[in-house]
């Protein structure tokens, strides 16, 4: 690792005036393996965990609001979340794995936007809306591409707001070894609307209008027979080829409709 | 620049003076010579550096020590009443759960937390517990059958394990 100065913010306010030239150290999943590898060189490190109101799960007027140091751990295991948004409790649950998830935090993960990133799929598929310390960000507009999002240099994250959706499941195929998702495809029907959403085959999380439109008229896995993900622009890596993550794409996506049925 | 930090390891209050890239397992070996909590391979996959941080089990190299001021931190060291070996360490004696030793410390301080949460694990839980920990040695038979052993054995004896 580099040198950097290390500031313990105690307020949202003093996060923000701190971090310009450094990064907010969330759970520091990635950050820290990052720095490690020298892959960054922040001038300090503006250290979120000290900061009162942004942990936690409440449910406010039929939403979830999960704070974004929440860690996934307590997503995981939330009597609320697994009661109201049992698909966000099951992602939560298999982000990584338990020590991972003992610190990782559901901001951070949005924030940094890995392309293989369980948590944007759930962003995208329920709807969701990001609080930040200056506005609310729909998800639509949030995830702009590889590792980037829409927030402005030095904008925090502060809540994600969930609406309460019951039917849904996500489902991924994850690679053996670090368990991120070389597919993970998310399916929410909400009311009459379908949205399938998948991560970790693009470059950033993406839906898929053509099986959304299939399952609005009926929600079966069968509905989905014949659709296919063209394979280009998709990911392609030591894990598996670009034409294999589009397979991936369907089968995960079926099966995350089967499950969704049951619930 | 150097960050002073307090925390408190296996019961003992400590306090130093760190540079801030001190990562925790750095705080622990080289500071406090608690050798126990290994480093294998340093990118948060294997586990064997796993400590409890506040209760948590964490990859102890992929935290910085820092970021643990004024929590309190167990470490392997930290699980024996005197002579008597918590629960967990007992069943993977009992059981032969390591071959090596190398991922043992990090196995067992995970399967203290994963036993603390779900008390009577089914064998895929167990091993999606242990998700986060490699054995190169054992091919795991024996690591599951001791962590199944321990939860028998807290169940019957919940305050052996209070301390930890």
């Amino acid at each position: 690792m580099y040198a950097f100065n290390y500031v313990r913010a105690g307020s949202v306010a003093e996060a923000v005036q701190a971090v310009p030239g450094g990064n907010f150290l969330a759970g520091g999943m990635t950050l820290l393996p990052s720095l490690k590898l020298r892959l960054a060189r922040p001038d300090q490190l503006v250290d979120l965990a000290g900061i009162p109101g942004i942990a936690g799960i409440e449910e406010v007027g039929g939403r979830i609001v999960i704070g974004a140091m929440t860690r996934h751990s307590d997503v995981a295991s939330s009597a609320v979340v697994r009661a109201k948004i049992p698909a966000l409790a099951d992602l939560a649950g298999g982000i990584g794995d338990p020590l991972v998830r003992n610190r990782g935090t559901i901001g951070g993960a949005i924030a940094n936007n890995d392309p293989s990133a369980d948590y944007p799929a759930a962003v995208v598929g329920f709807d969701a809306t990001i609080i930040t310390d200056r506005r609310e960000i729909p998800a639509a507009a949030f995830f702009t591409g590889l590792f980037s999002t829409a927030l402005q240099p030095g904008e925090l994250v502060l809540r994600v707001s969930f609406p309460i959706v019951h039917r849904a499941a996500y489902v991924k195929f994850p690679s053996p070894a670090s368990r991120y998702a070389m597919v993970g495809v998310m399916v929410v029907q909400a009311g009459r609307d379908v949205r399938v959403v998948v991560t970790g085959a693009g470059p950033c999380v993406f839906r898929l209008p053509a099986f959304e439109q299939a399952l609005v008229a009926n929600f079966v896995p069968a509905a989905l027979e014949g659709l296919t993900v063209s394979a280009d622009g998709l990911n392609q890596d030591l894990h598996g080829t670009a034409e294999y993550r589009a397979h991936l794409v369907s089968v995960m996506a079926a099966r995350a409709v089967a499950q969704a049925q049951g619930r | 620049m150097s960050v002073s930090v307090a925390l408190e390891v296996n019961g003992r209050a400590v306090s130093l003076e760190l540079d801030p890239r001190t990562l925790l397992v750095e705080l622990l070996r080289r500071e406090l010579r608690l050798t126990g909590t290994h480093v294998g391979c340093d990118t948060s996959q294997c586990g064997a550096c796993v400590v409890h941080v506040d209760g948590r089990a964490v990859k102890s190299c992929t935290m910085l020590a820092v970021q643990a001021a004024g929590a309190k931190v167990t470490t392997i060291e930290g699980l024996a009443q005197g002579e008597q070996l918590h629960p967990v360490q007992a069943a993977f004696r009992n059981c032969h759960g390591l071959q090596c030793g190398y991922c043992t410390p990090g196995m067992i301080m995970t399967t203290v937390d994963l036993l603390r949460r779900n008390p009577n694990p089914t064998e895929h839980e167990i091993r999606e517990g242990l998700e986060g920990n490699i054995c190169r040695c054992t091919g795991y038979q024996n690591i599951v059958r001791a962590v199944a052993e321990a939860a028998v054995t807290l169940r019957e004896a919940p305050a052996a394990s209070a301390s930890a």
